[in-house]
């Protein structure tokens, strides 16, 4: 069985047809084509496929497509506007805040959760490393990670 | 994931009456156990009724003495309200060290409970500050909703419109988690209104229990000491990779002592 549904991807309107059992993640990565947004574990546990839904981080692994409906959904390619990388993509350049790059897409959408939720607060890095808990990097390079997303959070409460 | 037929309600009433036409339907809250359980494949339902849509079944209201949480809204809503954070603080912390930001921000009260997985961490404090469960037909007190393993009261199709918890005058949750899922290990939630003691213990049994014992200690003495020495048997309590049933019965013991020490901070 199939669904119909109309969602709003990175700012444009799609309409969605899949089986009634297709994820939200198959959905961005096999029918848009997509494929910033990884799939890491498929358990609900890695974060890789984090993506905003009406400006909330979610796990697209544990959604179905048509949880979209009607939502507005932002995935890392929605990120940089006019050719600029978003603070966070920025900040994560700067810092080198990546190994081999699997989790990075995961990781920035998390953290723009995490300033987000912060708005106006100095964050701290224990705040930080305690809200990463939903995002795993198995190169263990959480370090540069935590400083990227301390380093963009000045620069996103500023603007 | 093997097939199944989505159907959206965006009513009580709507997501009922689809329940009762369908073959062997299953309601969907926040989906972060159903859809999990879909993919591995250890539930094969014919329809799945998404509840996503009841816009009536989001929200909380604090009025008189107690704090009532519509069944949809999500465990990141719960942590970060105000008015949850004033009137029970120890909730509003449990709902905030629920799984990961993520799954918070989708995860719901009502799906939770319906779930009643024996490491969640809600049902302790659904037992412990005394919770009554509202149903599309009727209510249900703490005592009487969790029967054992994944079993509650719910009858087939019955669905958790809310929960309403009684202000304590003062309360205290602590969990030991598991590092990688956030599950409780153990979680104990205790709580004081007048000369009424509860506590109530998830992820050290097949549901979630009071101990009585901890209480009685209490009611004549809240700090922590008054439970220190008092101990539950380890006997029909779970065993795992990730802790023993005897270890369990141990954290149960200081879990409770920082629980209380927490209430009185």
């Amino acid at each position: 069985m199939t669904v119909k549904f109309t969602t709003t991807i990175n700012g444009k309107e799609v309409q969605g047809e899949t089986e009634d059992r297709t994820l939200l993640v198959q959905f961005i990565r096999e029918h848009l084509g997509l494929t910033g947004t990884h799939v890491g574990c498929d358990t609900t546990q890695c974060g890789c496929c984090t993506v905003h839904v009406d400006g909330l981080p979610m796990k697209s692994c544990t959604m179905l497509a048509v949880h979209a409906d009607g939502k507005e959904i932002t995935t890392i390619e929605g990120l940089a506007k006019d050719g600029e990388l978003h603070p966070m993509q920025a900040a994560f350049r700067e810092n080198h805040a990546l190994q081999c790059g699997f989790c990075t897409p995961g990781m920035v959408m998390s953290s723009i959760g995490i300033v987000d939720r912060h708005k106006g607060e100095k964050l701290d890095e224990k705040t930080v490393r305690h809200e990463l808990e939903g995002n795993i990097c198995r190169c263990t390079g959480y370090h540069n990670i935590v400083k990227a997303v301390l380093s963009a959070s000045e620069v996103m409460n500023k603007g | 994931m093997y097939e199944f037929n989505y159907q959206k309600a965006s009513s009580v009433d709507e997501a009922k009456q689809l329940h009762g036409n369908a073959e062997d339907p299953k309601y969907m809250s926040g989906g972060m156990t159903l859809l999990p359980t879909l993919k591995m494949r250890l539930a094969r339902p014919s329809d799945v009724i998404d509840l996503a849509g009841i816009g009536d079944l989001v929200g909380i209201d604090v009025s008189g003495d107690t704090v009532t949480i519509k069944a949809m809204t999500p465990h990141a809503v719960v942590a970060a309200s105000p008015d949850v954070k004033k009137a029970i603080p120890a909730l509003a912390k449990l709902a905030g060290g629920i799984g990961d930001p993520m799954v918070r921000n989708r995860g719901t009260i009502g799906g939770s409970l319906a779930n009643n997985d024996p490491a969640a961490d809600y049902p302790a404090a659904v037992m412990g500050l005394g919770a009554t469960i509202h149903t599309d037909r009727r209510e249900i007190a703490a005592d009487d909703f969790f029967l054992d393993l994944f079993e509650t009261a719910l009858e087939e199709g019955e669905m958790i419109t809310s929960v309403s918890f009684p202000i304590p005058d003062k309360a205290g949750y602590m969990k030991f988690p598991n590092p990688a899922s956030r599950y409780c290990i153990v979680g104990v939630m205790v709580s004081q209104k007048g000369g009424n003691v509860r506590v109530g213990v998830t992820g050290a049994g097949a549901c979630a229990f009071r101990v009585s014992d901890m209480e009685n200690a209490l009611a004549s003495n809240f700090a922590p000491e008054a439970v220190a020495d008092i101990s539950i048997p380890d006997t029909n309590l779970n065993s795992d990779i990730h802790a023993s049933a005897e270890y369990r019965a141990h954290l149960v013991t200081v879990m409770a002592k920082r629980a209380v020490a927490e209430a009185n901070s």
